[in-house]
């Protein structure tokens, strides 16, 4: 009896590469799921840290499309790894700050290794030629099986009638016939498929599964970048620019606001590491100053931003307590700052 | 048979998650594990994470904001 074929496929949560994954179970070959974790990643628990969302299913998508398949899942961190990806992608950027066909090379590059380590035979993704304008073309789809090292052991199930014979095909551990050859933007074949399996409930995240793919968290990366005078950044950062408000009245220090309790808890976990202020005369934000030289002069422009996102922003003057982490706390009575005093490009 | 201690407090998932896969990973069948954390998340993400490699979670507990997380290893079937 011959052994069974083994393939890794890279399961994002998203349908495509649940159902690639599927299919090839169909053809009798053991599959395993293997997910990244960047520290861009769009979670389910991300968007919970904002009370007014704990409303939202807190699954994590990848784990649940392992669990639909029965399959296991290996998630590995790559937050480090990846820096250099996001810092120097040799293909560029997206629309923002999102290297996308990087991104891609770089996870089938990490696939490749993995297969190799557990003695798999090949890999799949739930790639789509024309579904992404940037790493899923037809161009770029030899790019990703040449740059990664993984050349024809990469198989894409769902549209591999439209792309070159793999190694599992001409070895016959899969049937062409039995794989499919979509193409473009639109979702209908995959919805069908998923109807096909009895899939429900699957998630299709609108922009993607990558805060990368977002303009205004590129544009708070880019200020993070720019203020630092260099392209480096540590997961405390990225995660930082995932949650509250965040504005930049001075070139040198920027305010994170809290926008409701959730918010202001896991900004807790920060208060020991910047300058922080809230509100005691009413209910408000917790805000971390980061930056550098913050003199007094700044300190009062922050309580009185501070004072303006508090339920006291009517009020004639709102107490902020301030600590600074080193001298004692202690706490001034600003005026708040009226809306219209607040420059657009304050805000990042 | 062992027992040891996973300190995920602070983390956001799926790093719980991560930690806990990789603490297991050097575990023997019989073992126990004991995560810690305080995403709330975990309570969703690490009994699944322990379905889908066959894994048993013994209990989950909260105390305050803290989430405790015990899971029995069980022995891992080849393909």
């Amino acid at each position: 009896m011959s052994t069974p074929r083994k393939a890794v496929a890279l399961i994002s949560g998203g349908l495509d590469s649940l159902l690639a994954a599927r299919v090839v179970m169909d053809q009798g070959i053991h599959v395993e799921g293997i997910n990244f974790y960047t520290g861009f990643c769009v979670e389910g628990h991300t968007h919970a840290i904002r009370k007014q969302n704990r409303a939202r299913p807190k699954r994590n998508n990848a784990l649940w499309s392992a669990e639909q398949l029965g399959i296991r899942l290996h998630i590995i961190d790559i937050i480090e790894e990846y820096k250099d990806v996001v810092i120097n992608p040799r293909h560029g950027y997206g629309a923002n700050l999102n290297p996308c066909l990087d991104c891609k090379i770089f996870m089938v590059e990490k696939a490749y290794e993995w297969m190799q380590a557990n003695h798999f035979d090949f890999i799949i993704t739930g790639e789509v030629i024309g579904q992404r304008p940037m790493s899923q073309r037809k161009d770029t789809m030899p790019v990703v099986a040449r740059d990664s090292g993984a050349g024809d052991r990469l198989v894409r199930p769902l549209c591999a009638r439209n792309l070159p014979e793999t190694l599992p095909e001409r070895e016959g551990w899969l049937d062409r016939e039995r794989l499919y050859g979509f193409n473009g933007r639109s979702r209908k074949p995959q919805i069908a498929l998923a109807a096909k399996y009895g899939f429900e409930d699957f998630a299709q995240p609108a922009g993607g599964c990558c805060f990368l793919t977002d303009r205004q968290y590129s544009v708070k990366l880019a200020d993070l970048w720019e203020t630092r005078g260099s392209r480096r950044y540590e997961l405390d950062d990225i995660m930082l620019l995932k949650v509250g408000r965040h504005l930049r009245p001075r070139p040198h220090f920027k305010m994170i606001v809290g926008r409701e309790e959730g918010e202001n808890h896991f900004l807790e976990g920060y208060r020991k590491r910047f300058l922080h202020m809230f509100p005691v005369s009413h209910t408000g934000p917790l805000v971390l100053l980061d930056g550098k030289r913050i003199g007094s002069a700044d300190i009062e422009l922050a309580a009185r931003l501070t004072a303006r996102f508090s339920k006291g922003r009517d009020a004639e003057n709102v107490t902020v307590e301030i600590n600074d982490n080193c001298g004692p706390v202690r706490t001034i009575d600003v005026t708040p700052m009226s809306a219209e005093d607040i420059p657009q490009d304050w805000y990042l | 048979m062992s027992r040891q201690v996973v300190d995920a407090r602070n983390l956001l998932c799926p790093l719980p998650v991560i930690r806990t896969q990789d603490a297991i990973a050097s575990c023997r069948p019989g073992d126990e594990l004991q995560v810690l954390c305080t995403d709330p998340g975990v309570v969703h993400d690490i009994p699944a994470w322990c379905r889908v490699h066959g894994h048993t979670v013994c209990s989950i507990d909260r105390q305050d904001r803290e989430i405790i997380i015990d899971i029995r290893v069980e022995p891992v079937e080849a393909p």
